[in-house]
């Protein structure tokens, strides 16, 4: 299958048709996603555009909105003597005494897995109790839930902090002073919730939201949907990655989560508690919930280290170059802040990659 | 830096597609770019066969993607291009 998501004369096309329709002021496009982030800066896409559209990362990092209380409880469980299992992201992030990463260095055993049925099999081969650190949006969560009803290991569990994007964005569209002109919404997460989610949000705030696909092409469609809203003053949810998203989504993982998950209100490092945007072990499943199992009692945890602009990016108010410690103090090999961590981080992608550049 | 890259990539929302070559059960075995893996597809709605593509996320399959519908993508795109050509002639007009 050999297809031109690429192809730089139709980026061309789509370049000049957002020319045309883009309003004569700054534009505010948010995305939610650190896959779009990476692609967007990869390929230089802000230089294509007018300077007027101004397009930043919401909160579409897991590993940058995962609350400290979250990372300060799996510390705990490892403390005592559980195998903690974690994606490669989620090593690095400062809790409020060290990162579990830190923790390994002093002898914990916590390993790196590439996937929740990895670390189902770990606790085969074991007879210690092992924990699997639940953090990710809606992509991940289904595959926690097929676990979990596929008679796991007696000796797993979950440490739930898995979140919900629709919640977060409606968040960011009622900061008084976020003048959101659009969404880009995340690829992945819609290919398992579909496009109606979206529609009550696009049409209680007024905002252009468009679910945008992962290539160059993808992304600049998504944003020329946009700018045809904006023009049009029909600002509406609209699918711009039809080969990977049906409206309604994915049914048999919609159904996964519902069996296996409830909402619950959750703590966004940067932003605070979004009411129902987190998902927790329902009733049938409580026995695999590592907190219930271990009783740990999540502790609040620390805020942001001083002069730390991370909740203000993560929120889309500011870009990493605007944060007095960007390069300075806080590099990916000694992050300040959770938005230098992550490879889905905002602070983190604008250090490899640069942010804007002029071509 | 390749090295580095591959040795943290990030799972959480990268989904990658890849070419079926056999299934056995609720698991397929999957081409993801020249890297046999296998995939489990618990996740997903519809039946899969030999041959299908699908979107693969941390081991499990998401979505069938079938070639016709990246060709419409593209054809969507077009299309998009298209229409707006023909207006800003009909304005210029």
């Amino acid at each position: 299958m050999k297809f031109k998501f690429k192809d730089r004369e139709r980026a061309d096309e789509l370049v000049q048709l957002i020319n045309r329709r883009v309003p004569d002021r700054r534009i505010k496009i948010v995305h939610v996603c650190g896959t779009h982030e990476v692609a967007i800066t990869e390929n230089g896409l802000r230089s294509l555009l007018p300077d007027r559209i101004d397009i930043r990362e919401g909160p579409g990092c897991p590993v940058c909105v995962t609350p400290t209380s979250d990372l300060d409880a799996a510390l705990k469980l490892a403390e005592r003597g559980a195998i903690i299992t974690a994606f490669g992201d989620m090593m690095n992030v400062p809790g409020t005494a060290k990162s579990l990463n830190e923790l390994k260095s002093e002898g914990a055993d916590v390993r790196l897995v590439y996937s929740v049925s990895e670390g189902a099999k770990i606790a085969e081969n074991t007879e210690k109790q092992v924990v699997f650190l639940g953090v990710g949006f809606e992509t991940t969560t289904p595959m926690t839930a097929a676990i979990l009803k596929d008679d796991p290991p007696e000796n797993f569990s979950i440490l739930p902090s898995n979140k919900l994007i629709p919640p977060a964005m409606k968040s960011l569209l009622e900061l008084p002073d976020n003048d959101i002109d659009g969404f880009i919404a995340p690829g992945h997460v819609s290919t398992i919730i579909g496009v109606r989610p979206y529609e009550s949000l696009a049409e209680e705030y007024g905002v252009p939201i468009v679910v945008g696909g992962f290539e160059p092409l993808d992304i600049l469609y998504a944003l020329a949907l946009i700018m045809n809203q904006i023009s049009n003053s029909d600002p509406k949810a609209e699918n711009g990655y039809n080969r990977a998203v049906d409206y309604e989504g994915n049914p048999k993982s919609k159904k996964l989560i519902k069996e296996v998950f409830k909402e619950t209100d959750a703590t966004w490092r940067g932003i605070g508690t979004i009411p129902n945007s987190g998902l927790t072990l329902n009733r049938n499943y409580e026995e695999w919930n590592a907190l219930n199992r271990f009783e740990v009692e999540p502790e609040e945890g620390i805020e942001e280290p001083p002069n730390c602009l991370c909740p203000q990016v993560i929120t889309a108010r500011a870009t990493p170059g605007e944060c007095e410690l960007f390069k300075e103090k806080c590099t990916p090999s000694s992050p300040y802040g959770p938005c230098m961590v992550g490879e889905e981080a905002m602070c983190n992608i604008w250090y490899r990659y640069g942010g804007r550049p002029k071509l | 830096m390749k090295q580095e890259r591959e040795v943290i990539l990030n799972p959480m929302c990268l989904a990658i597609p890849g070419e079926v070559l056999a299934v056995e059960d609720e698991r397929a075995t999957v081409d993801v770019g020249g890297v046999e893996q296998e995939v489990r597809l618990d996740t997903l709605s519809e039946d899969v066969a030999e041959g299908d593509y699908l979107l693969v996320h941390t081991g499990f399959a998401i979505q069938k993607l079938s070639p016709e519908e990246a060709q419409e993508t593209l054809s969507l795109f077009d299309e998009l291009i298209e229409t707006n050509k023909q207006l800003e002639e009909e304005r210029e007009v």
